[in-house]
């Protein structure tokens, strides 16, 4: 029977709201999952975890290094603890936090990672996605000594709460190096949904033109409760930070509701949107790509049709 | 201080890949390879850095067949020294790479090792941290800044969240993310003045390793498709399809 770890990321006390996916992942292969918190102090947040439904313990792993969540401080304490608890497999968030961590722990373990779980078939076949999703790889990894993998988050609904797991502090020993040291921290504090679990998202453009320009954007994603995104290109021309990009290599969204204005839908940014349940097309160019993909389309020009959007609805 | 950059052959950004019928890969043969663009990168910052002085060489490395040497002129043109070709045919994925990768680091005697975040075919994202773990060196990924001064490197990263300030000791890696600078354009004299630069061909087996188990490929599909959309003509049209679709 598989015996699986996850990784609780947290941040400011709450447990990251990717979590309940991969608990939702690890039970599809089936068998006891364990959360493990890093914090300084991670009670609370390992209580969190505790509520997940399937969860069969929730660990936390206490120190002062573990404040900042830093690959090389987790790493040796995660490799202890697969080995010291006998997990046959380790699974993280397919995000920034997670893809930094985990082939860092699969090294050391001696295990071929596999990125960006989209589906599984069994405790060692999986689907993941290369070319930027234009092809669906199905992977079978070994079993030994364990499976190391990041969950897309996209490609699974969350479980829900009602579980009633016990929450354990865990000591884990191991030799923390000193070579890496957390500086700052500089992110955009925003009272809209965050754009990795909203229901809906509208993103913008380069065609916006400005910083400025976007405020179109947010009064209509303000009208409808939506989260905020937006094209490399877009970034790439400094009109919004780099945290809101959508794409291959920025954020995998699924929203029920993908509102793409002034985009024209590289291959790349359509990675990004691709389990969106629904696409919406703004754009002034009939031949833009993203309307091969829209499910409604609206050849116009954003800056008349948005406001006029905005107020009729 | 000594650079090693790790440069990926891959099927160019702009071509609309086709998944083979039979279910067993994706097509590329005749299909336009390039060098990794995020790999490109990590080569334009090994050459500012060069150029500013904190770098006194830098060697280029790939792993692959007798083709990926265009991907090494290449990353000689941009400004490496010298470049080492691991030549191995097959598939080789990421465990084995930093295998091979961390053997170089170390036979190079490099304090820096760079290459892109992820490689845009495979998109695994793995490498770079891998040779960090092997070497048990600090790794600072994707990213957008990087700052080098005496034994320590402090690195800007995007994250989820924004952007991550990390400061390393050195030898350490560094993955490269897109906006970490734009490469420059290749001039056809640095171009020439590749053919001349030496490339030294090495083997697993010159480097002491052996492949790793790796992940076995069953089956290669297209992305399920989504229905066909419809096109409406004025704002009205697109509210009442919105709120006769259930999403507003």
């Amino acid at each position: 029977m598989s015996k699986i770890l996850i990784v609780g990321q947290h941040a400011d006390g709450k447990l990251n709201a990717g979590i309940a996916k991969v608990v939702a992942a690890a039970t599809k292969i089936g068998g006891d999952i364990d959360v493990v918190v890093f914090a300084e102090h991670g009670a609370d947040i390992a209580a969190q975890a505790a509520k997940i439904e399937g969860v069969s313990r929730a660990l936390h792993v206490d120190r002062p290094e573990n404040a900042h969540e830093l690959s090389a401080i987790l790493a040796p304490q995660l490799v202890a603890l697969m080995q010291s608890g006998g997990y046959s497999h380790l699974l993280v968030p397919g995000n920034t936090f997670g893809k930094d961590l985990a082939p860092r722990v699969a090294a050391k373990l001696g295990v071929q990672q596999v990125s960006d779980i989209m589906a599984v078939h069994g405790p060692t076949s999986f689907d993941r996605p290369i070319y930027a999703g234009n092809a669906i790889l199905t992977v079978e990894a070994p079993a030994t000594p364990c499976v190391v993998a990041t969950v897309r988050l996209a490609s699974f609904t969350a479980a829900g709460e009602g579980g009633r797991a016990p929450v354990e502090a865990a000591s884990v020993e191991a030799a923390l190096p000193s070579h890496t040291r957390f500086v700052k921290l500089e992110q955009q504090k925003s009272e809209r949904p965050d754009l990795q679990s909203a229901a809906r998202v509208v993103s913008g453009g380069r065609a916006l033109g400005s910083s400025e320009n976007f405020d179109i954007i947010y009064k209509f994603a303000d009208k409808i409760g939506a989260g905020v995104g937006a094209s490399r290109a877009a970034v790439d021309s400094g009109y919004v930070p780099n945290d809101m990009q959508v794409g291959q290599t920025g954020k995998i969204i699924a929203p029920e509701l993908y509102i793409a204005v002034g985009i024209s839908g590289a291959i790349q940014h359509l990675a990004g949107i691709k389990d969106a349940r629904a696409i919406v097309a703004i754009n002034k160019d009939p031949e833009a790509p993203i309307f091969e993909v829209a499910d409604i389309g609206l050849v116009g020009d954003l800056f008349q049709v948005l406001p006029e959007l905005t107020a009729k609805l | 201080m000594k650079a090693l950059v790790s440069v990926k052959r891959v099927v160019d950004y702009n071509v609309r890949i086709q998944v083979k019928p039979d279910g067993s890969g994706v097509v590329t043969d005749g299909v336009k390879m390039s060098m990794n663009p995020f790999d490109e990168i990590a080569m334009e910052e090994a050459v500012r850095l060069k150029e500013k002085g904190v770098l006194t060489e830098i060697i280029a490395v790939t792993i692959g067949g007798a083709k990926c040497e265009e991907t090494l002129r290449t990353a000689l043109a941009f400004g490496a020294d010298r470049a080492v070709h691991v030549k191995e045919e097959g598939d080789i994925q990421s465990l084995t790479a930093a295998h091979a990768l961390a053997a170089v680091f170390k036979k190079e005697d490099a304090r820096l090792f760079l290459l892109g975040k992820q490689a845009i075919d495979d998109d695994a994202n793995q490498t770079g941290q891998m040779v960090a773990a092997l070497l048990d060196l600090p790794q600072a990924t994707f990213a957008s800044k990087v700052e080098i001064s005496g034994d320590k490197a402090v690195v800007t990263r995007e994250v989820d969240a924004g952007l991550e300030t990390l400061e390393v000791d050195l030898p350490a890696v560094v993955t490269a993310d897109l906006r970490l600078n734009e490469p420059r354009y290749l001039k056809l004299p640095d171009i020439m003045k590749a053919k001349k630069k030496p490339v030294e061909a090495l083997s697993f087996a010159d480097l002491g390793v052996t492949p790793s188990a790796g992940l076995k490929a069953t089956r290669t599909a297209p992305p399920p498709s989504r229905s066909k959309g419809v096109m409406v003509k004025t704002v009205d049209e697109l509210v009442s399809s919105l709120k006769q679709k259930g999403l507003v």
